[in-house]
Order: structure tokens, then sequence, then C-alpha cells
């Protein structure tokens, strides 16, 4: 795949260097008076050229999506998601009609009125109707994107406490995350860096009551079905705490708490059934078995088959090994999700156990 | 390397307006306080520091294609941290950082905007030289003096700041953090200062220039758009870049005196440090305070240059003249009141995220109204597709199809998701990166003859120059979109420490080899530029047959511009094919434009526009 692309985009370079230089080569005429400023000649083929410009934005276009349109993200596996699914793709439906008529018509008129000495311009200065037209169109269009736009928002930042949601800590350090659950009371005990001692990583407070039943993990399991409420820290620099699956995002700052909330609809198990999930990590199993044969043939180990998995990334530069700041998310039942929780050893036993 | 520039044809300059000092090399070349020589030396310091920005980009465009293939070049250019031809994840930071940092303000600040409001206020206005020549010398040299630092964190033990050009703190404040964060991230804020320093310095005098030393008859409703575009510029720039001052100068405090604006409750290397109170969301604040409208004052001299170009070359006026003296005015207040809309979710409370998106959607508005009217500017006309011309054709449609998308990112909502990946990096390089490049480039090569006493680049040259460049920059930035809406991070030094992303590695290839296809294409544009300052055919003295006053001021570059009384000014700067009373033939038979300087002729009606 890479080589044929590669190989295209080196032909239809090839392709329009040479039909460029074949233009030039019929441009030179005689030598007009002074051959640095366009000639007629020059405006013609360059007329034309626009044209083909155009052509040109409208085939990449095209071809983007045939190639890549399935690398963009599944459905959404949270509930506000599909709004902001829905917000997006009336945004980009819009985009693309303004974008399609505004580019034809830049290239159209390039084209259409290329200079000519036996021509003429009109001398048109302005016209208060049409720019009206064109001032209140964009602003009936945006009102309608901000008004929608502003519910959406609303709706996802205002976590409402009667939903009763879990509560889960995210927990960002150079380079990895942790989360903290609030346990049986869920309820997250007091916590500062001032306190981070031993294998009290994340500096909750011993002394408080909430504390001693948290739960410290390095893998986030969510139940789904119910909100989930993060309350994010982080213990050095600026991280974001990105989740694409779920249409989340919320940055993580020391010194006070971030949070975000959202509702998984959409099981890992469940996840992994979806028609663009399953051709992609067919994709990229493809990628990773060529990787193995020259792995082998190296004498090294081949790569495992991957599985997908939903992850939370980081998303502000946080240092070196920013790229590969990450945790495994899983979405569950509610009792699958029960039964790995009541695993995890509480903050209290590992404080004891110490 | 600037100051020689020019060394044809030299000759002690004739003087007829009171000066009587002679001129030596260093006062002529190098501390120069003609407008016309700064306006050449920042055009050159600009270009140079924009070859540096965009070879960084082709050494992190080769990673990001191949991030498994080793390559002798990052062993030569990046020593240490290329050994073996592999890149150190930390130089890769290092390299995005200072790529941003160069071509957002020494390439499309200064070298834009600096250069042009050098070269045209003056000229344009009918003005002899800046309102003070002194200051202008300074403007450049601290700024030469802010390149130079700049260049030099370059070569700093740790590496160079790498805390990406927004440097967030606490990872620019913490040197523990990051190695770029020690002394590259110092010398990062010292030449920041500096640049500051010239900013404000260019930009008061370019105000002040504008409004007190226009020529008679030259209201501002007369002024052609560039000078209206540079004026507010200036204007923003003035407002705005002291707040990125005091941000750099808290952020120095923080890292060096041990106070506490940005930083708070920080564990790191094993240790818990004293800082205790800040927020570096204020920082991010301040930042965004400047950085946002930073964006407007790197597009908006794009603005008034094609606005100026397209016109000309249309041989028709711009359309709705005082539409797009509205629009930027709009654009420039508006500017000032968006920049939470780079903090959705940087944790400040959600409904000033709804403020923001309110604000930043309401700029849309004008920002459409200038592309319409561009686009009508070409309907019926008869465009003369020069070089310049091709590029704010290109400019247009890069600023449309980078502009929609921010429709996108404008909206909180929708930002959630694609905040900080390839999509903002998509947009940003298409609405201003390569949209204002295309605003230098249509600058350099229309005013190139009045630079350059009259010498013209190769439009050959500058044909193959235009449609390899404009083919590329769609080619690397329209199939960003699709990694950013996969959900790629920006600033990963390599998206394959964990399958998800594999799939993607396709597209980076064809990225990668776009923007060597187009970064290789401007050593065409180099070559001709540089060529053509000595070997360049001499064209007429108005060869565009342009409307403004710069085109009746001397062709040879003399102290005070023109030879004898200063122009004064009867119209507005776009008669293009106006016709007289009768219809029958334009005002000046034969001939398609009346320059400024011609009073009202007895056969034209007269307009308001």
């Amino acid at each position: 795949m890479t080589a044929f692309l590669v190989v295209l985009v080196i032909i239809l370079f090839g392709i329009s260097v040479w039909q460029m230089s074949r233009i030039f080569q019929l441009a030179q005429g005689k030598p007009s008076v002074n051959s640095e400023i366009a000639s007629d000649k020059d405006n013609n083929t360059q007329g034309y050229l626009m044209m083909g410009f155009l052509a040109f934005i409208y085939i990449l276009t095209i071809l983007t999506f045939w190639l890549w349109g399935d690398v963009l993200l599944p459905d959404s596996g949270s509930e506000h998601g599909a709004k902001i699914d829905n917000l997006m793709l009336i945004s980009m439906v819009i985009i693309f009609l303004v974008g399609i008529l505004t580019q034809w018509l830049l290239h159209y008129f390039a084209f259409i009125y290329r200079g000519n000495k036996a021509k003429r311009a009109t001398f048109y200065a302005d016209n208060d109707k049409l720019e009206f037209i064109w001032t209140i169109i964009p602003v009936i269009v945006l009102a309608g994107l901000i008004i929608y736009g502003l519910f959406t928002w609303t709706d996802i930042m205002n976590v409402d406490k009667d939903d009763d949601p879990l509560i889960v800590e995210l927990y960002a350090q150079q380079f990895n995350w942790k989360a903290r659950y609030g346990g049986n009371d869920n309820t997250l005990g007091e916590a500062n860096v001032r306190l981070i001692e031993g294998v009290n990583q994340l500096g909750v407070d011993p002394a408080d009551p909430n504390a001693q039943d948290d739960k410290i993990v390095t893998e986030l399991h969510l139940p789904v079905g119910r909100k989930v409420l993060f309350k994010m820290r982080s213990q050095d620099v600026l991280h974001s705490a990105y989740m694409p699956h779920f249409r989340a995002q919320m940055n993580c700052v020391p010194g006070m708490i971030t949070q975000f909330a959202f509702t998984p609809t959409i099981t890992t198990a469940e996840m992994r059934q979806n028609d663009k999930i399953v051709d992609k990590v067919a994709r990229i199993n493809e990628i990773r078995k060529n990787k193995s044969v020259a792995l082998t043939a190296a004498g090294e180990e081949p790569l495992e088959t991957y599985e997908f998995d939903y992850i939370l990334l980081c998303n502000k530069i946080c240092g070196i090994s920013h790229y590969n700041m990450q945790m495994k998310i899983v979405v569950e039942s509610e009792e699958d999700y029960k039964a790995w929780l009541a695993e995890q050893p509480t903050l209290g036993e590992q404080l004891k156990s110490k | 390397m600037s100051a020689h520039a020019q060394v044809h044809g030299v000759e002690d300059h004739h003087d007829d307006h009171g000066h009587h000092h002679k001129e030596t090399f260093i006062t002529k070349y190098i501390f120069s306080q003609d407008h016309k020589m700064i306006s050449k030396q920042y055009l050159i310091t600009g270009l140079f520091m924009g070859v540096i920005g965009i070879l960084m980009s082709l050494l992190f465009r080769l990673q990001l294609a191949w991030p498994d293939h080793k390559f002798t070049i990052f062993e030569i250019f990046l020593g240490k941290w290329g050994t073996d031809g592999v890149m150190d994840p930390s130089v890769y930071l290092a390299l995005v950082t200072i790529h941003g940092t160069i071509m957002v303000f020494f390439v499309l600040t200064a070298g834009l905007s600096g250069t042009f409001s050098n070269l045209l206020i003056p000229l344009q206005i009918g003005a002899r030289d800046m309102a003070s020549g002194f200051l202008n010398m300074v403007s450049y040299w601290l700024f030469f003096l802010s390149s130079v630092v700049m260049l030099f964190s370059l070569f700093v033990e740790a590496g160079p700041a790498s805390a990406g050009w927004t440097i967030y703190p606490p990872l620019s404040a913490l040197p523990q953090s990051i190695p770029g964060s020690g002394a590259g991230m110092t010398l990062w804020l010292t030449s920041i200062a500096i640049f500051i320093a010239s900013s404000l310095l260019g930009s008061l005098n370019y105000i002040v220039t504008v409004i007190n030393m226009r020529t008679k008859g030259m209201s501002m409703t007369r002024l052609p758009l560039t000078i209206w575009a540079f004026f507010v510029t200036a204007i923003i720039g003035v407002v705005s870049f002291p707040v990125l001052f005091s941000a750099a100068l808290m952020l120095i405090m923080d890292r060096s005196f041990g106070t506490s604006f940005f930083l708070s409750d920080i564990y790191i290397a094993g240790e818990v440090l004293h800082h205790q109170g800040g927020s570096p969301v204020l920082f991010e604040h301040l930042f965004w305070f400047l950085g946002h409208p930073e964006v407007y004052i790197v597009i908006l001299p794009a603005m008034g240059i094609v606005s100026e170009v397209m016109a000309t070359n249309s041989r028709k006026p711009i359309f709705g003249y005082r539409a797009m003296v509205a629009s930027i005015l709009a654009i420039a207040f508006l500017s000032t009141i968006v920049w939470g809309h780079h903090m959705f979710i940087s944790g400040m409370n959600p409904f000033l995220g709804s403020v923001f998106t309110f604000t930043t959607l309401l700029i849309a508005i004008p920002s459409a109204v200038k592309a319409f009217n561009w686009i009508t500017t070409l309907w019926k006309g008869n465009l003369q597709m020069n070089t310049a011309m091709l590029f704010s054709i290109a400019f247009v449609s890069t600023f449309i199809t980078g502009g929609l998308t921010g429709i996108i990112l404008g909206d909180s909502a929708l930002d959630i998701n694609v905040h900080d990946t390839y999509f903002v990096v998509a947009h940003f390089h298409l609405v201003m990166g390569i949209s204002a490049l295309y605003g230098l480039l249509a600058g350099v090569y229309h005013w190139f003859p009045k630079m350059f006493e009259g010498r013209m680049m190769s439009k050959k040259l500058g044909y193959i120059h235009f449609w390899v460049t404009s083919i590329g920059a769609y080619g690397i930035f329209f199939p960003m979109h699709f990694v950013g809406m996969a959900g790629l991070p920006r600033r990963y030094y390599s998206n394959t420490a964990f399958p998800y992303f594999d799939d993607l590695a396709d597209i980076n290839v064809v990225m990668t080899i776009f923007a060597i296809i187009t970064i290789s294409v401007q050593v065409v544009f180099l070559y001709n530029f540089f060529h053509s300052i000595f070997y360049g055919k001499k064209g007429p003295k108005n060869p565009w047959n342009a409307t403004t006053l710069e085109w009746t001021a001397e062709v040879k570059h003399i102290h005070g511009n023109w030879d004898g009384p200063i122009p004064h000014v009867y119209r507005w700067a776009y008669d293009y094919s106006k016709l007289n009373k009768d219809e029958t033939d334009y005002v000046i038979a034969g001939q398609d434009f009346i320059p400024q300087n011609v009073p009202l002729q007895d056969n034209e009606d007269e307009l308001d526009h």
C-alpha cells in the first residue's frame, strides 16, 4: 500500500512537471517587450492551470476519503459522544458545501476572466445588497451552529450530582496514568503531593477516613451504562486525559482538580465486534504480520496479534515520553466490573502491609 | 548576511532636501535608518530564519513517516541527538518547538509585517521615511539580536527549548521535567523578550507614521488596504505583545527566583517543590491573550497584500473597500476577545467556554465577508496572471479551506475531541501558516522591483515555484485532517509505540513525500530571489500598472524616496478600468488605471467609495 502510494505520488508529480514544462515550451513564442510581466499567453495557460488546480482539489478530497475514510474514529462509546458526532456531521456538511462552492467560484473566475489585451475589466466597486447577503447568511448559519454547540457543550460539562455518578480519580505523572476509585463509599480521600511517601504514590491523606477504602489501579475499568465522573490531578506538569473513543478530553493541571463526566454505552467486547474496528484491527494485524516477518528474519520475536482496547492517551506535551503515555480502558458489565474491583487491594490494606 | 543583500550599482545618493552627510558602507547597509534598506534587512533575515524553520520541519517529517528507519541526515544535523541515524525523542520535541517559534514570530511576524510595513507604509502614504528612522533601525537590530539568541540556543549542552512553542509551565519552568527547560528555555525567553521590544518599537513607529505622515489628500479612506492592514496589525501588536512580555517575565521569575505565579503542588524527580498557589491556567490566559491576536498579526498583513495585488492584477477596484476596512477592524477587535478557544478543556470554567465559542464563531463573519469580496474582485476582471496574483488566489483558497475547519475547532463541544490533535495542526497550517506565507510570497514577487531598483524576478521560475508549492501544500495538510480525526495527538515523537495508530503510517508517508517536494521547490524561489537581485531584468518604473504611490517614487533608492516634491493624492487607490462619462474609453484614454496622484479629470464622475 505504502509503496503503491509513493509510486502514485511520484508519477503524478512527474506528470505535472512534464506537463508544466510542455506548457512553458509552448508559451515561449516570440519574446515580448518585457518577458517578466505576464503576457496574454501566460494568462491563458495559467487560467487553464487554475481549472486544473480546482480539479486537483476535488480529486484530492475524493481520493483521501476513498483511501483513508476508514481510519476515522468509530461510533462513539459514550452517551454524549453521539451528540458531538451529530454536531460534527452537520458542521462538516456545511463546511464541505461552502468549501466546494467557494473554491469553484474562485478558480472558475480565475479561469474565465483570465486576462487578455482585448478585454476590459468591469469597474465594479461595491454593492451594498450583495454584501448584506453574504454577511447575513454566515450570521444565520453560525447562529444556528453556536446555539446547537452551546446546548451540547453545557449538557456535557454540567454534571448533575443527582445522577449518582461513579467517582474516579485520574492521576497523571510523567509518563503514566493511575486511577483511584472511591471504594464502597464512592468518595475519594483527600490528597496532596506533599503526602507522597513510599507506597502512597498519589499522596492520599492516610488520616482521612474516606481514603481507607480507596483503590489505586493502573488499568481503568468502567461499568457500562453508569455515569462516571472523573476527577483529574497531575503531580508534575500539564497532561491531558484524552479518550478519543468516548469523545472525552480534559487537561490535568498541577495544583487544581479538573473534571469531566461521561456514560460509557458500548463495552469493550461489543466495540471489538464493530465493523469499523474489525476492519481496522485486521489492517493493523496485516501490518504487524509484515513487520514480524522482518523481525523473525533478523532473529527477533515476532509481534503479538493486536486486539482492540479503548485507550486513554496523554494529549498535552509533557516531556520526552509524552508519545507513550497511555492507559488501557476496559468497559464491561456491572457484574464483571464489580468482580474486578473486588480483587483490587484497598489503600488501607496497602499502607498496612508496608 | 542581510546587510550584503544589494551591492550592485551603488553610487552616493543625490540629495536634494537638506541632508548633506556622507553615507558610509556601515550607515548605508548595516546601521541604515532608511526604511527601504531596513525592509530588505527584515526580509532577508526572515527568509534565512524561514529556511532553518522549514528544514527543521523536514527532519521531523522524515521521523514521522519512517520512524524505524535510520537517516544519516539526522546524524549530520542533530549530532549527539541523532546517533546512528536515530532521532532522539527529546530533539524531536525541540524541533517542533523551535519550528513553531521561528515560523510564527521570526518569519511570519517580523519577516512579513516587518518587511512590508517598512517598505510600503512610507512609500504608499507618500512620506519620505518612517516617523523615526532611528527607532526603526533599533527595531530591526533588536529583531536581529533576538534571532541570534534563538539560533544560539540551538547549540546549548542540554538542547534548545522543547516544551512546545506555547511553552506552558510547569514543563517549561522545571528543568527536571524536560532537558530543554534548562539553559535552552532561558535563551528562548530572552530571545522572545528582545523580540517583543523590537516588535513594539516597530509597531509604534508604523502607527505614528500612518497617522501623522500621510501626504496631502491621503485621507484614511483613501489608504490602500495594505496600509490599513499594517496599521491595524501594529495596533493589535501594541495591545497584545506586552501581555506576552508579562507572562515571560513571570515565567522567568518562577524559573530563577523561586516565585509561584504558575506553579503549585508539584512532585517531580522524587521531591516535592515548595511552589504553592500558582496556576498554569493563568499562564495559558496570558499567553493566548497575545497568542490569538498573534495569528491575526500574521494574517492581516497577508490579507492587505493580497487585496492590493488582487485588485491590481484584476484591473478592477477591490470589491467593497469599506467592507474590507470594516472587516479588518472587526477582526482586530474580535481577535482580542477570543483567546479562550485555545483553552476550552484547560480546566477553566465551562461557562467561559460558552462565551469564547460565541465570540470565536462571530469572527467567522468578517472573515467570510473578506473571502466573498476577494472572489467578487475577480469577477469580470481582466486577470493578469503574474506570480504574485497566483499566490493571492491561492491565499484565498487556503484561507477558505483552513478557515472553515476553524468553525469546528471554535465550537467548544466539537473541540473536546479534536483539541491538540493533528486536526488542529492541519487547520492552523492552512489558515495562517500557508496562507500567510502565500501573502509573503505574493508581496515579494509583486514588490521585488520596488525593493531592488527595478529588477524583476523570473516569472517562469515563479510559475514553477507557485504550482509545485500550491499542490504540495494541499498534499501535506489536507490528509492531515484525517490523522487528526482518527484521534492522533500532536507532538508525538512516534505513533507506533502502541498498535492502535499503526494504520496511519501510509498517510504520514504521503504527507512527508509532499513535504519533501514542496520544500525542495523553495530552492527555485531562493535561486530566483537572489539571482534576480543581481541579474534580474530591469522592468518599467511601474511594471504592474498600479495606482499606488510607491510606483511614482524613484526606481533608484534615494533617501527621501521622491527626487522632487512629495506627490499629492486626489483619489482612492483603486481606480482600475474606470470609464469616462460617455463610457467610450478609460478616463485616461488607452490606460486602464489612474494613479492616486492624478487629479480628478473633467471626463469622470467622482464616486463615493
